[in-house]
């Protein structure tokens, strides 16, 4: 293994036209998973985008490079720095029939990475091919299939492998599982661990569902309305939240034999203009809430936006069991 | 085929693919089996027309004007040529008119559209404006001013038509190209260090095609409307070709008379038109489900 990497967003703000949709957001990727998490129009994907270098932030920086030296803003790269860093990090998009071209092969999606990255053609790129295909558990008789004629579980696999065919450092999975069954989610989700240790990857994971970074990711960043509100360790996070928020999204679980979820809040309201965007929904809001937006401070080993964070700790202090 | 071999057929097979040519298809076959025929007529021209030779300048002074019969089944002309050996050298002016103003604006018009569509920003912008430009005339005043301006044949009515028809199909292109562009697959390529010019060619171009297809086939019909006019006004071919347009405006003066003269190049137009308009309304109805 060569030195470990990191890639990172610093105080990245991001908009389409003039509607900023992520507010200096803060955040790094490095070694094994790091989960972001959010509700739908949270500016998850939109940060992804930034990070994979698709979207140029309004402000702040994207930075990318060893870790411990110095990182370079992706702004700042050359030729051959981009093509490095194309090489280093690979995304997984949320939609396996999106994500590969309908009109080509499977084996033609994973051989454009291998031919890029790698110069490979012919009978050296057909058994790469192959052994990528072997590598996610597929047939390698499915390299002539079209995406149309795979299942959901099956193309996800085949972006899976064309994102592992460059030898990339570092993966963005955007929702990687949201479009999928169930019961292949848990099998892709596996299928990324076990390739995430063996090819000793570090991730983004990027999701709505709690159940997944609980297992995949060692630290996690919640966002809501565009900005990072509550982010440290991830059992932390889950077993006693210190943002309402965290708290809104665990307790919005449902869970079998159990009560059903009640939400906390008015989860229809939009994020308020001024002051803390969540106060609208938020249970908790008072009047400073109103008035002055939270900054992220340090509290008991994660930071947190949040005017009544304590409180929110001190009334979870039961310890809730960890879900599995 | 033959008739004892289709009891063979598993019924459920021969049911399904019956639907299939006879289903919503239907008109997009009668459009295609047209189009084949005229094809096939213009192809085999010299071989099936009566008297060849009547297709260019030959004269038959002492057959002017027959009215159909027998031995001219669409009758003669002023100079005594074979109407229908006319006609059928006139699909092959036609065609040829239409393929090459086809592809050439299809092209033109194609290339454009995935660049502005795909590169966005000022490239587009750019891209826009001149096709503005272009569609801010009447399309058949530009082609005969410029059919005016260069020397009547063919080859003016092409270019000149061209000229007036590709920036449809760029701002088609370019609409497709960009929400293209917005997909996934794009991205990921893009992700992949994938040069821009090579994501364009390999991703977005072969995914913006289908509806360009579809615009072509319904232009055919304007398109060989547009060359007969042209010929009509005696901006395109001239005599001794076999042009249809140029045969209408010939006999329109014979047609309380002679009314042979005009009546069956100026069919061969409506066929010929219709044949495209259908098969493309077919297309398009079949590719929008």
């Amino acid at each position: 293994m060569s030195e470990p990497v990191v890639l990172g967003a610093e105080a990245v703000t991001l908009a389409y036209g003039s509607t900023a949709v992520v507010h200096d957001v803060t955040l790094s990727v490095g070694e094994g998973g790091t989960g972001l998490i959010g509700e739908s129009g949270s500016g998850k994907t939109t940060l992804a985008r930034a990070l994979l270098g698709l979207l140029r932030p309004r402000s702040g920086a994207v930075r990318y490079g060893p870790r411990g030296s110095d990182t370079a803003d992706l702004a700042s790269l050359d030729r051959k720095g981009w093509a490095r860093f194309r090489g280093d990090v690979q995304p997984v998009f949320q939609d396996g029939s999106e994500a590969l071209d309908p009109r080509m092969t499977v084996e033609a999606s994973i051989g454009e990475a291998l031919t890029t990255h790698h110069r490979m053609a012919g009978n050296a790129r057909r058994e790469r091919v192959t052994a990528l295909l072997e590598d996610v558990g597929l047939e390698p008789a499915l390299a002539s299939r079209r995406p149309h004629q795979m299942s959901g579980g099956q193309r996800q696999r085949v972006a899976i492998a064309r994102a592992l065919a460059v030898e990339p450092r570092l993966l963005v999975l955007d929702e990687p599982t949201s479009a999928l069954d169930v019961t292949v989610q848990a099998r892709i989700l596996d299928l990324l661990e076990r390739l995430a240790g063996e090819h000793g990857l570090g991730y983004l994971l990027i999701t709505h569902n709690l159940g997944v970074v609980d297992r995949l990711c060692r630290t996690s960043h919640v966002m809501f309305a565009g900005r990072v509100v509550e982010s440290g360790p991830t059992t932390e996070l889950l077993t006693r939240p210190a943002h309402p928020y965290t708290l809104a999204l665990r307790d919005a679980v449902p869970r079998l034999g159990g009560e059903p979820p009640r939400p906390s809040g008015r989860t229809e309201a939009v994020p308020a203009e001024t002051g803390c965007p969540f106060r609208l929904r938020c249970p908790l809001a008072v009047d400073a809430c109103r008035e002055e937006a939270p900054v992220a401070r340090d509290l008991r080993g994660r930071m947190v936006a949040c005017h009544r964070a304590e409180d929110v700790l001190a009334a979870n202090e039961v310890p809730h069991a960890p879900r599995q | 085929m033959t008739v004892s071999a289709s009891p063979e057929a598993p019924p459920v097979l021969r049911r399904t693919a019956l639907r299939h040519l006879a289903g919503v298809d239907r008109l997009a076959m009668v459009g295609a089996v047209l189009l084949a025929l005229i094809v096939l007529a213009a192809l085999l021209a010299p071989l099936i027309a009566p008297y060849p030779d009547d297709g260019g300048s030959a004269t038959h002074p002492l057959d002017a004007l027959l009215p159909p019969s027998g031995a001219h089944w669409f009758g003669t002309d002023q100079v005594g040529r074979d109407v229908l050996s006319r006609v059928l050298y006139g699909a092959r002016t036609s065609l040829l008119i239409a393929v090459a103003v086809l592809v050439i604006s299809g092209v033109v018009g194609v290339v454009l559209g995935v660049v502005a569509g795909y590169a966005g920003g000022w490239v587009r912008d750019v891209i826009m404006r001149v096709t503005d430009v272009f569609l801010a005339f009447p399309a058949l005043l530009l082609s005969l001013a410029l059919a005016v301006v260069l020397q009547p044949s063919v080859t003016t009515v092409i270019v000149s038509i061209a000229v007036t028809w590709w920036p449809w199909y760029t701002r088609l292109t370019a609409s497709v190209a960009a929400s293209v562009s917005t997909r996934g697959f794009v991205d990921a390529a893009r992700c992949l260090g994938v040069p821009a010019p090579v994501i364009a060619i390999r991703h977005v171009l072969p995914n913006s095609l289908t509806p360009v297809l579809v615009q072509l086939s319904l232009d055919g019909g304007g398109v060989i409307l547009t060359a007969a006019a042209l010929s009509y006004l005696g901006l395109g071919a001239h005599e001794p070709t076999s042009e249809w347009g140029l045969m209408v405006q010939q006999g329109q003066s014979l047609f309380t008379t002679d009314w042979w003269v005009v009546t069956f190049p100026g069919l061969a137009i409506l066929v010929t038109a219709f044949a495209f308009n259908v098969l493309g309304e077919g297309l398009r109805a079949r590719l929008a489900r």
